[in-house]
């Protein structure tokens, strides 16, 4: 799933001076989950804005929306409506795709984004997330246990660990964090599968994605 | 400087010497290079080789390739450093092709200290190779193609380099990684520092079970320590280096005024060991900061 954060409300607060009618709109999918542009999180944020503009002496009308998946076009229009129509702007609490989703749609309003999307990640426990793909279009799963070197070591490397892993095999930048060759190698260890460390893996193709991304499924 | 006599191929000194002493050159920030040339010159003569940083903890500073010019100019025999941090393929091809073409025969391939160690923590990490791929791309142009197989017009013939860690913990997986680099083919390897003569000699038993090591010269690393704030310092942030307690104590109990005394002496005594027991085939001196220092850690060391 598309973890993602909230921005600082003042960053937000900046991004919409001047607007007085807006529509907050989160998204029911990957955020919800990662509790940052969720239900719940709309109708926080919602009474923040609300709250600080009357304190300031502005009155600001905002409107809350929830669109169970922000990335699909025919989601947005059929939960969003008419109501894009009673607003200056739109503040979109979806990731990136949504914003850009919602951008495409509404070409004659402004779309600010309150979330930045961090990572692809998955819940380690409640209130942490964790990333675990870098989106690479070349998956080396099948080589490292099941533990992505691509994201999980600091400098993305394929042929094992650098010189700086700490003592115990955690991270040069970070001593809480484990080494990702550390967990790849007692993984395979574990499976018995080590040959896989001692083989060499080639530079990576970063021409397998053409950058934008694009596919198109033979029978669209 | 001018006229200065040709240093010997560093090359030619690893097949022939009996204990190799190589020497780091860490350049500082800005276009001031008197206190470099000052260290060449002091060193050029009494080391195998001057061996130059490469933006060395992620910190921005004169480059690598600029001082091996120098040293170059200056008479001494360069060891270039390059780190798969701040460049891609393409840069790196392009500055080895460079380096080789003003006589820069030496290479020491690493992947570099994150961006997260240094000044410039909002950079971009590169890391497009890692060391074992930039150990092959190496032996690729030496072969008088680049790494997509255009013939070269004008090859190279690098003497290769690389580093391992014999204090990691776990070491397994290191050793995995260094096998993979005497796989690619190494003329040299020069370790993370070292302080425990015991780790060392188990490092050394690891290697000489390995495969692909003829011929390969291991180079024990010396980071001598000015003082037991300084080893705290090193262990808490500089990559790979583990200072032992009872060394921090020792230097901790010199008294004021002496410590640099004892540091060279500390130093001087791990060399002389080394090279009486022939644990390994040379050492690596870092300084950091303090070349200087090193023609009296050598005399210490009695070379």
């Amino acid at each position: 799933m598309i973890i993602a954060e909230r921005k600082p409300l003042e960053e937000i607060r900046n991004m919409l001076a001047g607007y007085k009618r807006i529509l907050v709109v989160g998204c029911g999918t990957c955020v919800t989950i990662c509790w940052a542009g969720g239900e719940k999180e709309v109708g926080i944020l919602s009474s923040q804005l609300r709250l600080a503009s009357s304190k300031d002496g502005n009155e600001l009308s905002v409107m809350e929306a929830v669109v169970e998946r922000q990335c699909e076009k025919e989601m947005v229009l059929e939960e969003l409506g008419d109501k894009v129509q009673e607003v200056e702007a739109i503040l979109s609490m979806g990731c990136g795709a949504g914003v850009q989703t919602m951008a495409e749609l509404f070409e004659e309003k402004p779309i600010f984004p309150a979330l930045n999307t961090t990572f692809i990640g998955m819940p380690e426990k409640e209130g942490l997330w964790l990333e675990m793909c870098g989106a690479c279009g070349d998956c080396f799963l099948d080589r490292t246990g099941g533990i992505c070197p691509v994201v999980r070591c600091a400098k993305g490397l394929l042929n094992g660990p650098c010189g700086g892993t700490r003592k115990g095999g955690k991270c040069e930048i970070d001593p809480e964090k484990d080494c990702a060759w550390v967990l790849i190698y007692r993984r395979l260890e574990k499976q018995g599968r080590l040959a896989l460390m001692r083989k060499y893996y080639e530079p990576k193709n970063y021409r397998v994605v053409k950058r934008p991304g694009k596919i198109e499924a033979l029978e669209a | 400087m001018g006229g200065a006599k040709m240093a010997r191929p560093f090359r030619e000194t690893l097949k022939t010497k009996d204990f190799i002493v190589t020497a780091e050159a860490g350049p500082g920030k800005g276009s001031n290079t008197e206190k470099l040339v000052e260290h060449v010159e002091l060193l050029k003569d009494r080391v195998d080789g001057l061996n130059v940083t490469d933006n060395q903890s992620a910190v921005m500073r004169y480059p690598s390739l600029g001082t091996c010019l120098l040293i170059k100019e200056h008479g001494g025999e360069p060891i270039l450093q390059i780190t798969c941090r701040d460049r891609n393929r393409l840069a790196i091809q392009a500055d080895l092709l460079f380096a080789y073409s003003r006589g820069i025969n030496n290479v020491l391939c690493l992947t570099g200290d994150a961006i997260d160690t240094g000044d410039h923590k909002e950079a971009k990490p590169v890391f497009d190779l890692d060391s074992v791929q930039l150990i092959h791309l190496v032996h690729t142009l030496n072969s008088g193609k680049d790494m997509v197989g255009n013939e070269l017009d004008g090859g190279v013939d690098f003497c290769i380099g690389a580093s391992a860690t014999p204090s990691a913990d776990p070491i397994e997986p290191q050793l995995l990684k260094f096998q993979k680099k005497l796989d690619a083919g190494m003329d040299f390897i020069q370790t993370q520092a070292v302080y425990d003569m015991d780790e060392l000699k188990r490092f050394m038993e690891n290697f000489h079970k390995m495969d692909n090591i003829d011929g390969v010269k291991i180079l024990a690393g010396i980071v001598p320590i000015w003082g037991a704030k300084m080893a705290r310092y090193m262990n808490e942030n500089v990559p790979g280096i583990y200072v032992p307690q009872y060394l921090i104590d020792e230097i901790d109990q010199a008294p004021k005024g002496t410590k640099a005394a004892k540091g060279i002496e500390m130093a001087g005594r791990l060399i002389r060991q080394i090279k009486e027991e022939k644990i390994c085939d040379g050492v690596h001196i870092m300084a950091i900061g303090r070349e200087e220092r090193v023609p009296a850690i050598l005399e210490a060391a009695g070379i």
